[in-house]
């Protein structure tokens, strides 16, 4: 027995249900981290094997082939290349799908390569005899040297199996099994050979042949490698070599082992794909798939919302009774506790969101729907793949900035990542709620769409429009040198696993209301200091409001408190950008909230509900007061319709959104882009809510 | 469309050389040749390689991209990648 923990890697084409088997052998004891300097999740968990002994498996980024194309994927590079690293893995599990044997042996052959004990499961042989397959497991396990582990992740065969061959990883064939220096090169690869020593042959091929140099390699190696890179050219058409002498060798192999009686199998996929992808179905189905989406994100989602907005309304009004006065218990109060409700309230929706992007990819659809989408994006300069962000946007532009990662073109990908924070996030939703319900009165147009349901609609219209039609400008003015190239896979269909899928929902959105919790939590504490301290009229509140003023004592209470907020840090600061937002039709107050909502808009609610709630952050009484504000000029309500529309467009188009920031940061690398966005989307709010405001109030 | 037509030796027979490009939907062809330069990595790692059949099973609605099936996958590629793989010529009645 070993005390130590076996490492143990999965590797896998995507859609071969590796995750599906990473669950079942880790269960809930999975945790997702991150690699070092870059934002790639790293899955980790611990799995019992039968012996006693245990393992730390990692869910490596699927992928086609060792040869990255993507960050995600070269993740699986450096994990199988850095021998040297603690967590370099002790056994290899090649996940391969009954189906699709031929193309996920391209990467096991690969992995064999490295001299890395590999297991080769194969997953999904429940389906073997229903498609007519028949593969001879001893057989190939003599040609390949390998111990391979036929699986059903469905029906959950065979997981046992496979830590059984994990226990008994150091009896496994490390011999490469594909030589390439002789069918291509021998004199070239001898020479490979001889200047990188203490390398395996295969392992100095794919350092030579990398566009990056991995994070590990020393200086001198370096070096050596770069002597290797100078021919172009010559590395390309030996990889191409290569290639075609690693598929002659699988079909070899599978003559002998595997085969398909064609007249078995009913054709699902013809059958749904004749569907799905037909050029005017397709695209009903496409839109009916939005359309409940959308109905669920707002009408489902909002019961569990009005429950948590209650709940956490009480909460604040019992920690007010409950608490002793004083400074620390008024932050946790009146900052902390709706600061944490502003996140929790989102959770449904954004929930949802995932839910659906996650049964999407799971059945296979999501590559029908790039397949629809890729001609008509590339006219506005994205790509098939800029579809998916830009559907999960409508939650979170942060997530979906993340998912921009598979799109292959960098300039696509630029662009996909530029105009996703248009399209109109569930943090905009309670901003344009409450100002719908201001200016938007409650009729209904041919007596069964209601007004206000109308305005919200145009307003999701507008932000996809306008990341549209930013796009295609984007396109023209752009001048990124990127080379494009796109291939997507048309997986089998499948019913999703509910496992997947909920640990993917749960994932995604823990991560999501930690990361954006964290920010909306510090703003809140600022704001509440800043709301909460001021200059010396501030401090000197009670005595300036009670000389001047002849109010009853009720009223008198509500002059200090607004004098007050008038004359706190946060008051000056609105004060002082009055006179810019003066022409869009906002006041100081609503400078206030324009400043807190810079970084992230859903503080506007709160921020407004600071402001002009004394004592009670009930919404209806804050709407009532909003409602009731006068604009001193014109003698008019503050929020009458050209006010709430230049705001309605204001937020429509403006970046404020530091989480979004930080992301575009580390997704592009430089400061040049989110500085771009900010400053680009911020004129555009600006001079759009500035029309806006003129036009209507004429 | 899109293939060059050449004269060969039979008096009403033409070569037609084509590419994936232009298969129709069900259309099936042989891979020939694929230029080093030309054809991304990744292409030929999802198991687009000579001698291998391919079979055209969709196009998108606007034509582009082209949903195939080569060596045991199913992929879709657009219409620049497919025009680059060549397929063997098959001998035609002059049109």
């Amino acid at each position: 027995m070993n005390s130590k923990k076996i490492n143990v890697a999965l590797v896998g084409n995507p859609n071969t249900g590796k995750t599906s088997i990473f669950n079942q052998l880790t269960g809930l004891t999975q945790k997702v981290g991150n690699y070092p300097g870059i934002t790639v999740d790293k899955k980790q968990g611990s799995c019992k094997l039968l012996d006693g002994s245990s393992a730390t498996i990692t869910d490596l980024p699927g992928t086609y082939s060792i040869n990255p194309t993507s960050l995600d994927e070269s993740i699986v590079l450096e994990t199988l290349l850095d021998t040297e690293n603690s967590e370099y893995p002790d056994v290899v599990v090649v996940v391969a799908e009954v189906e699709n044997i031929k193309r996920n042996l391209l990467l096991f052959t690969q992995v064999k390569d490295l001299k890395i004990p590999a297991i080769l499961v194969v997953n999904m042989s429940d389906q073997m005899e229903r498609k007519g397959i028949s593969l001879d497991v001893e057989k190939l396990e003599r040609i390949l040297k390998t111990k391979i582990v036929l699986v059903s992740a469905r029906k959950k065969e065979g997981i046992d199996a496979i830590k059984n061959a994990i226990s008994e990883y150091k009896s496994y064939d490390t011999k490469p099994l594909f030589q390439i220096s002789e069918k291509i090169d021998q004199a070239y690869f001898d020479d490979i050979q001889a200047s990188l020593r203490g390398f395996s042959l295969y392992k100095s091929w794919l350092l030579i042949t990398q566009k990056n140099h991995v994070s590990f390699i020393s200086e001198a190696s370096k070096h050596i490698i770069d002597k290797f890179k100078v021919d172009q050219e010559k590395l390309k058409k030996y990889q191409h070599k290569e290639t075609i002498y690693r598929y002659q060798y699988i079909n070899e192999v599978l003559k002998k082992t595997y085969s398909v009686d064609r007249t078995k199998g009913t054709d699902l996929r013809s059958k749904l794909d004749k569907v799905l992808t037909h050029k005017v179905f397709g695209y009903v189905f496409f839109a009916s798939i939005l359309l409940l989406m959308f109905q669920s994100v707002f009408d489902w989602a909002s019961v569990p919302m009005d429950f948590i907005d209650e709940a956490f309304s009480n909460l604040s009004e019992w920690s007010k009774e409950a608490l002793p006065d004083g400074m620390l218990f008024n932050l946790i109060s009146e900052g902390i506790i709706p600061g944490i409700g502003g996140i929790v309230i989102f959770i449904p929706q954004i929930a949802i969101l995932f839910l659906f992007v996650a049964i999407l990819e799971e059945t296979g659809y999501m590559s029908r729907v790039v397949f629809l989408m890729d001609k008509i994006m590339r006219r506005f300069g994205m790509s098939g793949k800029s579809v998916i962000p830009l559907i999960s946007g409508t939650a979170c532009a942060i997530p979906a900035i993340m998912a921009t990662r598979n799109i292959g073109g960098w300039k696509d990908r630029l662009i996909t990542i530029l105009v996703t924070p248009f399209t109109t996030c569930s943090a905009r939703l309670p901003v344009y709620a409450i100002i719908i319900a201001l200016i938007i009165p409650e009729t209904r147009v041919f007596g069964i769409f209601s007004l206000q349901g109308l305005v919200l609609m145009g307003l999701y219209v507008l932000g996809f429009g306008s990341a549209i039609l930013s796009a295609y400008i984007l396109n023209k003015v752009l001048k990124v040198d990127s080379k494009n190239f796109f291939i997507v896979e048309m997986p089998n269909y499948k019913l999703p696993s509910l496992k997947n899928i909920a640990f993917d929902v749960l994932e995604k959105t823990k991560a999501f209301v930690l990361g954006a919790g964290k920010i909306i939590l510090a703003i809140s504490i600022v704001l509440w200091f800043l709301a909460s301290n001021g200059s010396s009229d501030f401090n000197n509140a009670e005595e300036i409001v009670s000389e001047t003023s002849q109010s009853s004592k009720e009223d008198l209470e509500d002059e200090i408190a607004a004098f007050k907020l008038e004359n706190s840090y946060i008051g000056m600061m609105g004060k002082t950008i009055e006179p810019v937002i003066e022409p869009l039709g906002y006041d100081w107050k609503i400078g206030i909230a324009l400043i807190s909502s810079f970084a992230a808009r859903e503080v506007f609610v709160g921020t407004l509900s600071t402001i002009y709630s004394v004592g009670s952050d009930d919404e209806g009484t804050i709407k009532e007061r909003m409602a009731a504000e006068i604009n001193p000029i014109t003698k008019e309500k503050r929020f009458n319709v050209p006010a709430g529309m230049s705001l309605l467009v204001f937020y429509a188009f403006a970046m404020q959104c530091m989480g979004t920031l930080a992301i575009v940061k580390r997704e592009t690398k430089s400061w040049k882009w989110p500085l771009i966005q900010l400053f680009g989307m911020g004129a555009l709010a600006y001079f759009a809510a500035f029309l806006t405001f003129v036009i209507l109030k004429n | 469309m899109h293939s060059t037509l050449k004269k060969i030796g039979s008096k009403n027979k033409i070569e037609l050389e084509h590419t994936v490009a232009d298969l129709e939907i069900g259309e099936k062809g042989i891979i020939e040749e694929l230029s080093f330069v030309e054809i991304p990595l990744p292409l030929m790692e999802m198991g687009c390689i000579p001698g291998k059949e391919v079979t055209l099973i969709q196009f998108s609605p606007l034509k582009d991209p082209l949903y195939i099936q080569v060596n045991g996958s199913h992929f879709a590629i657009r219409r620049e990648t497919a025009e680059k793989i060549i397929l063997a010529k098959r001998l035609c009645d002059e049109l």
